[in-house]
């Protein structure tokens, strides 16, 4: 058995690994295995080290479930072109490719669910997203409450609402 | 305009101070930020990034923080030379030197914003501080941030946030750096261990001029690796505390060598000294980790009339590309002939400095209580 990140040397470190009830199998070299931190099996996550092996797995599980290879209408950027650079062409890439960057994206970062910065134009429009559903929401219970002055009144808002955007 | 011309002089340079600056000589922090629906610089084809790089650049050139002033240049029209000095200042990275037409560098005159066109994303924007500045620099390119976006539309999703083209920086798009010198930890052999319990924080060490690179001069990178899931504020404090500590541990680390090992310490700054000011030729690698050692020497008060800016400097006018244009017109030099210059230089700046005295390291700021 060869070693999965050089494919050079004999793989001597095997490594199992349940992450999200699937068995993941690593089997490396004694010198990849002393490059990645491989040294203390007990406190180590097989996560870092999967990032280039499952993460070009999932990308391709998520092209086969939609029939064949992706590739981004924006830029013209393939699957095979994120496997070879693991970069994306354009920000349109993230859309077309994200059901195999999730996976990747977990494994790379602390969540893949952004929480810094937003800029203010989106911000805004966020949140004036969240008010109107927020307000439809409320909307729908007065009319089944049948109080038909509040939901008047949130027919206003909405409306106001969607006149400033 | 000449970017050598414009630059900070290696002397003034130099004598920038900040906080623990003794140990840490620096601060970073970058964002990369991408234009909406542009292909990114890696994958456009040049007609794309001449286009991104009409867009961006005027855009960048008149931010405030520009303050009015700012040397900004297609990468094409720099030489070899000049793009050697910039990563030698560590203004621009070694892939950016590498670029040419449709990049560009737009840098303010402090030096302390320094905005990088179509590296591998449309930008590449750096707040440098000298010593621990972190929150500094990140306030600062911060500020940048939002004037940009009110000026361009980039591309960002509510879920992976500011999209870049390497999904290893995509959310905040935040690199915190800072550069620590630690020849304390090296010499007592504490190095390697601190390296792995920061690698495991999820932190990076790396070399002097990042990416793989080695650790020439004692000297290391130490930088965040997640840029999604945290926010920039976290992501800063958290690097903060892990810097401070390895400050600490750095203190700690010279203070038990003196105390256990003084002579281990003596002899190798003296050794250290005593090659810089007489060899009439030295690799860079030599010469940056004597350097690193003259300068612990300052630091624990052995050379009590040069000051740290001194040594500071010699650091730097000792890389190829400083050492070129300081001493000869020559476009080009071999490695043999530059590390004969190497030395005639180290030879003529520490001629009128005086030798390490150990004498004087009980008056020192790092000295061990008695």
């Amino acid at each position: 058995m060869v070693c999965q990140l050089c494919k050079q040397k004999e793989a001597t470190v095997h490594l199992t690994q349940i992450v999200e009830n699937q068995v993941k199998n690593v089997d490396l070299c004694e010198p990849c295995a002393k490059q990645k931190g491989v040294n203390d099996p007990t406190g180590f996550s097989l996560a870092d080290l999967l990032l280039g092996l499952g993460a070009s797995q999932e990308i391709e599980q998520a092209a086969e479930s939609k029939g064949g290879e992706l590739k981004c209408e924006a830029c013209g950027f393939t699957q095979a072109d994120l496997k070879k650079t693991g970069r994306l062409g354009c920000s349109e890439c993230y859309a077309v490719f994200a059901e195999g960057l999730e996976a990747l994206l977990k494994g790379m970062h602390k969540g893949t669910q952004h929480k810094g910065k937003v800029p203010t134009a989106i911000h805004e429009k966020a949140s004036q997203q969240a008010s109107l559903a927020r307000l439809n929401t409320d909307l729908q219970s007065a009319i089944s409450r049948e109080d038909f002055e509040q939901a008047a009144r949130l027919r206003d808002e909405i409306k106001a609402l969607k006149t400033v955007a | 305009m000449n970017i050598q011309e414009y630059l900070i002089s290696p002397a003034e340079a130099c004598r920038r101070s900040g906080p623990n600056d003794k140990i840490v000589f620096s601060s970073r922090v970058r964002l990369a930020r991408n234009l909406r629906s542009v292909p990114f610089p890696g994958h456009a084809r040049k007609a794309d990034r001449l286009r991104s790089y009409e867009i961006l650049m005027p855009v960048v050139q008149s931010l405030d923080a520009m303050s009015g002033d700012p040397f900004a240049e297609s990468m094409e029209k720099l030489t070899a030379l000049d793009k050697q000095v910039l990563v030698e200042r560590h203004l621009i990275s070694r892939e950016h030197a590498a670029k040419n037409a449709g990049s560009g560098l737009v840098l303010n005159r402090e030096e302390s914003l320094c905005v990088m066109v179509n590296e591998e994303d449309h930008l590449r924007m750096q707040a440098l501080r000298p010593g621990l500045q972190l929150r500094q620099a990140w306030q600062a390119i911060d500020a940048v941030d939002t004037a940009l976006q009110d000026k361009v539309d980039l591309a960002f999703s509510l879920q992976y946030g500011f999209l870049t083209a390497c999904p290893t920086n995509v959310g905040t798009g935040i690199r915190v750096s800072a550069m620590l010198h630690l020849p304390g930890l090296v010499l007592s052999e504490q190095v390697n261990q601190i390296i792995q319990a920061v690698s495991k924080l999820g932190l990076a060490v790396r070399g002097l001029y990042g990416e793989g690179t080695e650790a020439l001069g004692n000297i290391f990178q130490v930088s965040n690796q997640m840029t999604l899931g945290e926010s920039e504020n976290d992501i800063v404090e958290r690097i903060n505390k892990v810097l401070l500590q390895l400050v600490e541990h750095e203190e700690n680390a010279r203070l038990s060598l003196l105390e256990k090992k003084p002579k281990v310490v003596f002899n190798h700054i003296g050794r250290a000294f005593g090659i810089l000011s007489n060899a009439h030729t030295i690799n860079s690698k030599e010469t940056m980790n004597l350097l690193s050692l003259l300068r612990l020497g300052v630091d624990l008060g052995m050379l009590a009339a040069t000051p740290k800016a001194f040594v500071d400097e010699l650091f730097l006018l000792s890389q190829p590309a400083h050492l070129q244009i300081l001493l000869t017109e020559k476009e080009k030099l071999a490695a043999e002939e530059r590390d004969v210059l190497r030395a005639d230089l180290l030879r003529d700046r520490l001629r009128t400095v005086e030798r390490p005295d150990h004498g004087q390291v009980g008056g020192g700021p790092a000295a061990p209580k008695t």
